[in-house]
């Protein structure tokens, strides 16, 4: 079945349907990871938007148990070529049949590098996934632009308070899932961390009265200047004495709980190979990156935090250390998956601030 | 870390003359990096014994040494220059080898000197077998079970607690050499035996196979300040025991997860920081395909081809990175060139697919084994781009230029399905097309990955492609499926041919229908950030990235494709060249070239690269698009000049002699009327198809004649034949491939053979120099050892010799190059062929000389004079030093392989010696081709009835020079009752000690055997001696010319050598 992709600038691009046929409008950012497809889709910070992969060969090793979440969270997912038979010793199907499973429509066949370039050139924009051939495109653009992500924090976090033990558990860590990916709680547990996931929502008062050593704030979807009540709760776990580390959203919202602001990139980085430098050491990590929103310095009171690390390509922010506080929160994942395992060392990090022992080798 | 202000003279190693497993891709690194380094104010010292190399010119370097990459010139050559640092990461594992041994003996340290780019300590932690296993073992990382053993017995007792097949492999060899996997003990012990020899310090490692896992390698960067990062990972599709050089290589890899990349990534990382490395590395894996499992299977600590490679395939220039970091500058410092937004330290997204294909050498060794193993055999190889692998895989099928451009090729048609499946079994260059024959029978996927271990995803895509193939044959022709087809990037004429059409047919198919190629870029970013440099590759269907320029003249310089025997880099250097002259005249430059591993395709040579296949079709695609306003097709050897008809065809222009010009040169008859013409005499000959007719030629010439076909380089197929059973061999041999042209069959003449090179602009022609060859006529120019200035003929001949290469450039309308290979024979001068194109010899000779023949030669074409840039006419000045060229052959690697030499080009590389006098030249050239005697002063002589009497002479010098002779039967006998003393020794078929036990004993220098004429079986006498010198690293010659040479050079040598800087050398 043919499908279409129309983008807000008017844009057409036409492939082949794969997943659900269903139609959908949704925000299209690109991804130039070439391994972990398997993990971008079913990384929660995805929820609201359509992600092109710019590496044209996706599903070739088919479906393995590497999944972040427990389902896809994108609306709709761009391809230049599916593979027709995945392998690998852990397949176990084929990324097809998992769109269909969970009804995400896709297309396949599309020129990415070409769709990557308009993204690059006019910024991250809105699109449209339909298999409707008669389309009307005078009717759908103002569809388009009038289109918003919207609250999607709530769509992906978990519904009740879930834990995690480890085997000899030496901390006890508060996880505010805010879309969280599974292996920040895995890198926890592998750490020694009995963890705690929290719903997005819960107050501030409900995670320190289970007095927790040490606060994790995960990644997760959409503006973060919308979550306006989780910030308000951000404030009081910033004013405990208890050490904290945060990630991506996380690292947005605690920046804007301290009056500092974010802001919109042109489109985002998102892939495996951006490199952050360590202002401390001097040290150039190539981390994983999946954000569209940014820490704005100028608007950060210095005595309140200092960047700790920043983007080598563009200079931005990517990482915060908090004056006189235990805490510290990066743009970046260092629970990688999909990408490098570079800056896996911030747990050790945080481990130390707990009080805890490092190193978690397997 | 800011630049290290105490450097400031660098002293860098090439890599030497190419033999295979050390190739172009060293010239390529080499070049990025002095130039990487003179951007940063360095004086660079460069030493390489191989002239034609774009690193030895004197724009790349400020001192230049076309020396013996020896310790002790080395030495020389640093306290005449006295740099501050030693940079040998870039010249191969021959310079990393020298680096080592000058820092081991303290000699850089007495003198002040620093390795720069690596550490001694750390060459010795990744190269020295144990030292790297105990590396590994400390950072916990996995290397296959294995024990250095430095005998034979211990190698035994070692593999019987781990069971066979082991894996061997020598310490510190390269490309492999002496390796091999062992079945069963009398392999172990054939093939351990050898290693033990070959390797340089007598180890070999002794390791559990892991054969059929899959081989992933890794390419990492790290700087001085501890940041790493990983340029591209490659997937052999061949699994493991295949010499990566020998697989066909795919990059990133496609059959991982990115939980094994990560892993994979993580373990190379810290290999990299482990073994202090600043700079690049490589890092190979085996990982089980059914498990987590891995091995480290070697580091490279330096660049390789494998980097070449990847600097290709991703847009990240590897050297040039490299040599910065070598000053002291970190990862962060340093700009990506092709962003120019975006830091090295930042990991290359590819948002296509890259396929390498070696190319192997069996076309031109017939009896050599086609079996591939861990002994890299290939001398070249090709790359491809585009957005699917089927079309990355079609791509480089063709760029290979074996006369395959699909899969349907090699008949496996005839073999039964049982038959197949034995065939599939084995591991050689044919094997993806068996497989395709595989799955057009319908054996099961399962059944093909059972017996080849290749990845079903690879399979599938193969069974892609033959389906396509099915449904060309089967299906009516629609744009649908002729989309489908070019967007798997079949060629117009294959797609033709399954569809039972023209080409021309489907061209106007394609045409009518909107399906033409588009050109995406390389931009080491997957489009996430502008790029700024023009390295392009085709696909069909999407955005058409590559606009052509509007303003100004522009010019196509179609480059030489993939090394090969009679194809090397030489033809690269020209293409580089002409591209530079062209750029100098004003002209926008494009090149056309597939080869990764060159100069040519380094993205800032000229103005635009596209990485294509060098076909018609493909040449058209980008015509189309470019609308250029001429081609350049003297440069690039014989993949270029083939393209003229066709760019014709296409109304662009050919720069420099017309191809009707050509055609003169190359057809006989034409050739020959333009010979009466200019009153030049050859020798007699004919030309036929049949060998019957190539019979009655011969018997009207009488024999011994030379048969070969037209329009080809480095003599392929060309022969002496000595009577009519070897004319039908050779004239079967010829007709194997489907020839256009007819068969060229002359009398031999044997004589004293003479080369030269012109500048011709259409009047006046300027000869940088006469070359004469040490071998007689007869075997190949580029496998005889090449003189400048001529030594032994007079005034008289060189006159004659400047006025027919005037008659013939001006008679053929060159404007250019022109090559003239002429026989003297009794004091007259015949001319054996005229190629109206660049030669091999230019490089040499323009360093030699300081003449820039191929920017004069460029020049020329578009319109300039000799007289009018201010160029003498006629033969140029005499130099004042003397150059020997050194032929250099590869034979060690190609069990099997006939070494004798004759007309069919077999070395792969040359060197250069450089002196005032002719002796102490001969003497470097022998030295720098790694003939270092005398060792034992032994020596054998075997040789034909027709050779007895000049083996007398040879005989005697070398006596003279107190070395013991041992001779078979009847050269023994013939040189006793010459006055030479010479032990007789049993042949290999009587009883021990024979001639084999002899050799087998490492206590020979040298082998001269002249073998009978045909070439005979395989089985015998003269080959297996032949092949078990060279096996056994006996120097073997094969012509009584090269014989007295080495005689000389022996006689003369002297004990200091004087380095010369042609750097200095004037240009005229």
């Amino acid at each position: 079945m043919r499908a279409y992709l129309i983008l807000e600038d008017g844009t057409v691009m036409e492939g082949l349907s794969i997943g659900s046929p269903k139609e959908v409008i949704s925000e299209i950012v690109f991804n130039t990871s070439m391994t972990g497809y398997l993990e971008v889709l079913t990384d929660p910070s995805y929820a609201g938007q359509a992600v092109v992969m710019t590496y044209p060969l996706i599903g070739n090793y088919g479906i393995t148990p590497d999944m972040e979440s427990e389902r896809p969270w994108p609306d709709g997912y761009i391809v230049r070529e599916l593979s027709r038979m995945p392998s690998n010793f852990r397949s176990k199907g084929s990324i097809q049949d998992f769109l269909r499973q969970y009804d995400i429509p896709g297309i396949a066949g599309i020129d990415t590098r070409a769709l990557t370039k308009i993204l690059r050139e006019k910024g991250t924009m809105n699109g449209m996934i339909t298999t409707n051939a008669d389309y009307n495109i005078e009717e759908i653009i103002p569809r388009l632009k009038a289109y918003t992500t919207g609250r999607v924090v709530e769509r992906v976090t978990c519904r009740v308070q879930k834990r995690l033990e480890a085997k000899r558990p030496k901390k006890k860590v508060a996880l505010l899932d805010l879309g969280a990916k599974q292996n920040i709680a895995h890198s926890l547990v592998k750490r020694g961390c009995q963890v705690t996931i929290y719903p997005a929502h819960t107050p501030a008062e409900e995670i320190l009265s289970a007095n927790p050593d040490g606060i994790m704030l995960s990644n997760g979807p959409g503006d973060p200047r919308e979550c306006t009540s989780i910030i308000e709760e951000l404030k009081k776990l910033y004013a405990s004495e208890i050490p904290i580390f945060a990630i991506c959203l996380g690292h947005q919202l605690m920046a804007l709980a301290n009056g500092a602001d974010t802001y919109k990139m042109k489109y985002g980085h998102r892939g495996g190979n951006h490199p952050v430098k360590d202002l401390k050491t001097g040290r150039v990590y190539i981390s994983s990156q999946n954000h569209g929103y940014v820490v704005d310095t100028k608007r950060l009171d210095p005595k309140i935090a200092k960047p700790a690390f920043v983007n080598v390509n563009d200079g931005t922010n990517e990482g915060l250390e908090y004056i006189g506080k235990q805490i510290f929160t990066v743009q970046f994942h260092p629970e990688a998956c999909p990408g490098p395992q570079d800056s896996a060392y911030l747990f050790d990090r945080f481990m130390e601030m707990m009080g805890g022992k490092t190193n978690a080798k397997e | 870390m800011p630049k290290n202000k105490e450097i400031r003279k660098v002293l860098v190693i090439g890599s030497g003359p190419i033999v295979i497993g050390q190739a172009a891709e060293f010239d390529y690194a080499g070049t990025q990096a002095c130039r990487s380094l003179k951007e940063e104010g360095i004086e660079v010292v460069l030493v390489n014994s191989n002239p034609a190399t774009i690193m030895t010119d004197k724009e790349i370097a400020d001192e230049v040494y076309v020396e013996p990459l020896t310790v002790p010139v080395l030495e020389q050559i640093i306290l005449k220059e006295k740099p501050d640092s030693v940079l040998p990461t870039l010249g191969g594992q021959a310079g990393l080898n020298l680096g080592m041994e000058l820092a081991e003996s303290g000699f850089l340290e007495q003198h002040g000197v620093q390795l720069i780019g690596t550490t001694a300590e750390t060459i010795f932690k990744a190269e020295d077998r144990q030292a790297f296993k105990d590396t590994m073992e400390k950072i916990g990382e996995p290397c296959a079970a294995s024990k250095v053993v430095n005998n034979v017995q211990d190698g035994i007792l070692f593999t019987n607690t781990i069971g066979y097949p082991v894996v061997l492999r020598p310490a510190y060899t390269l490309g492999g050499s002496g390796g091999g996997i062992a079945h069963n003990e009398q392999e172990l012990i054939d093939i351990l035996t050898n290693g033990l020899r070959l390797s340089r310090v007598g180890e070999v490692l002794v390791e559990r196979c892991i054969a059929g896992w899959k081989e992933i390698e890794y390419e990492v960067m790290r700087d001085g300040n501890g940041n790493c990062i990983t340029v591209c990972n490659m997937e052999n599709i061949d699994p493991v025991g295949v010499h990566t050089g020998d697989s066909i290589v795919v990059a990133p890899s496609q059959t991982l997860g990115d939980k094994e990349y990560q892993m994979l990534r993580t373990s190379a990382l810290n290999i990299i920081s482990e073994l202090n490395i600043t700079g690049g590395c490589n890092v190979q894996y085996a990982l089980k395909p059914d498990s987590f499992e891995y091995c480290v299977i070697e580091v490279n600590p330096r660049v390789s081809r494998s980097s070449a490679l990847a600097s290709k395939a991703t847009g990240y220039p590897i050297a040039k990175v490299a040599a910065k970091i070598a000053l002291g500058y970190t990862l962060d410092e340093i700009k990506n060139a092709i962003t120019g937004k975006t830091y090295a330290s930042f990991e290359p997204m590819l948002d296509y697919c890259v396929v390498k294909i070696p190319r192997l050498p069996f076309d031109k060794f017939i009896t050599a084994k086609r079996t591939l193993t861990t002994q890299m055999k290939a001398t070249g190889e090709v790359m491809s781009i585009c957005n699917n692998f089927e079309g990355a895989l079609m791509k480089a099928i063709r760029s290979l230029e074996q006369h395959v451009d699909s899969l349907c090729a090699y008949d496996f048609g005839n073999l039964s399905d049982r038959e197949l499946e034995q065939e599939l079994k084995i591991v050689d260059d044919r094997r993806m097309f068996c497989i395709a024959e595989a799955l057009r029978r319908g054996i099961r996927y399962e059944h093909i990955h059972e017996i080849t271990r290749i990845d079903p995803w690879f399979i599938d895509k193969l069974a892609i492609l033959v389906e396509m193939e099915q449904k060309l044959q089967s299906k009516e022709l629609t744009p649908e499926l002729l989309k489908e087809a070019k967007r798997m990037e079949f060629p117009d004429h294959v797609i033709a041919e399954l569809a039972g059409k023209t080409e021309e047919e489907v061209r106007q198919m394609r045409y009518a229908n909107g399906i033409t190629a588009v050109y995406k870029m390389v931009d080491t970013c997957a489009a996430e950030f502008e790029a700024a440099t023009p390295y392009y590759y085709s696909v069909y269907g999407g955005e058409n990235e590559a606009a052509a320029s509007q303003t100004g003249k522009k010019v196509l310089v179609l480059g030489s494709g993939p090394i090969r025997i009679g194809q090397g880099i030489e033809f690269d250097y020209c293409s580089v060249h002409s591209t530079w002259a062209f750029k100098k005249e004003g002209f926008e430059t494009i090149i056309i070239n597939n080869n990764p591993e060159t100069v040519s395709t380094d993205f800032d040579i000229a103005d635009k690269l596209y990485f294509e296949p060098l076909t018609p079709e493909d040449v058209e695609n980008i015509v189309n698009i470019e609308k250029p306003d001429g081609a350049v097709v003297q440069f690039g050897g014989q993949t270029a000049i083939k393209l003229t008809e066709s760019l014709m065809k296409m109304g662009v222009r050919i720069y420099g002699t017309k191809a009707k010009d050509v055609d003169a040169a190359e057809d006989r008859e034409l050739f020959d009327g333009i010979l009466e013409q200019t009153g030049i005499p050859r020798a007699a000959g004919g030309t036929v198809f049949t060998a019957e007719e190539a019979k009655e030629v011969a018997n009207r010439l009488g024999y011994p004649v030379l048969v070969r076909p037209s329009y080809v380089l480095g003599g392929q197929g060309m022969r002496i034949a000595y009577n009519a059973d070897e004319i039908e061999e050779f004239i079967d041999i010829i007709n194997q491939i489907a020839q256009d042209h007819p068969i060229l069959v002359d009398k031999y003449l044997q004589g004293k053979e003479i080369e030269v090179d012109a500048v011709c602009d259409g009047t006046d022609i300027l000869i940088p120099g006469i070359m004469e060859h040490i071998e007689r006529t007869g075997i190949h120019s580029g496998d005889s050892i090449s003189v400048y200035p001529a030594q032994t003929i007079g005034e008289e001949i060189k006159q004659i010799l400047v006025e027919y290469t005037k008659r013939l450039a001006q008679a053929l309308h060159v404007v250019g190059m022109i090559n003239i290979q002429f026989i003297v024979m009794d004091g007259s001068v015949y001319v054996i062929e005229v190629n109206p194109r660049s030669s091999r010899t230019v490089p040499y000779i323009s360093k030699v000389t300081g003449i820039p023949i191929v920017e004069l030669a460029t020049k020329v074409m578009i319109g300039n004079t000799l007289k009018g840039m201010g160029y003498p006419t006629g033969l140029a000045p005499q130099a004042d030093d003397i150059a020997v060229k050194m032929p250099v052959f590869s034979f060690e690697k190609l069990r099997g392989a006939e070494i004798s030499l004759g007309p069919e080009m077999k070395s792969t590389g040359e060197c250069l010696g450089i002196a005032k006098s002719f002796d102490e030249a001969l003497y470097k050239a022998f030295l720098g081709a790694g003939v270092t005697l005398p060792k034992y002063k032994q020596m054998i002589i075997t040789v034909k009835d027709a050779d007895k009497p000049e083996a007398v002479d040879v005989a005697k010098r070398f006596a003279a020079l107190g070395y013991k002779i041992y001779a078979t039967r009847s050269t023994a006998k013939y040189l006793n009752a010459h006055g030479v003393e010479a032990l007789r020794i049993n042949k290999i078929t009587q009883e021990s000690p024979n001639v084999m036990d002899l050799i087998l004993g490492h206590k020979i220098d040298l082998v001269i055997d002249t073998p009978t004429q045909g070439n005979g079986d395989k089985s015998r006498d003269g080959f297996l001696i032949r092949r078990n010198a060279i096996e056994t690293g006996v120097y073997c010659i094969t012509a009584m010319d090269t014989a007295n040479a080495l005689a000389r050079s022996l006689e003369t040598v002297s004990k200091t050598l004087t380095p010369i800087d042609i750097a200095t050398v004037k240009n005229i």
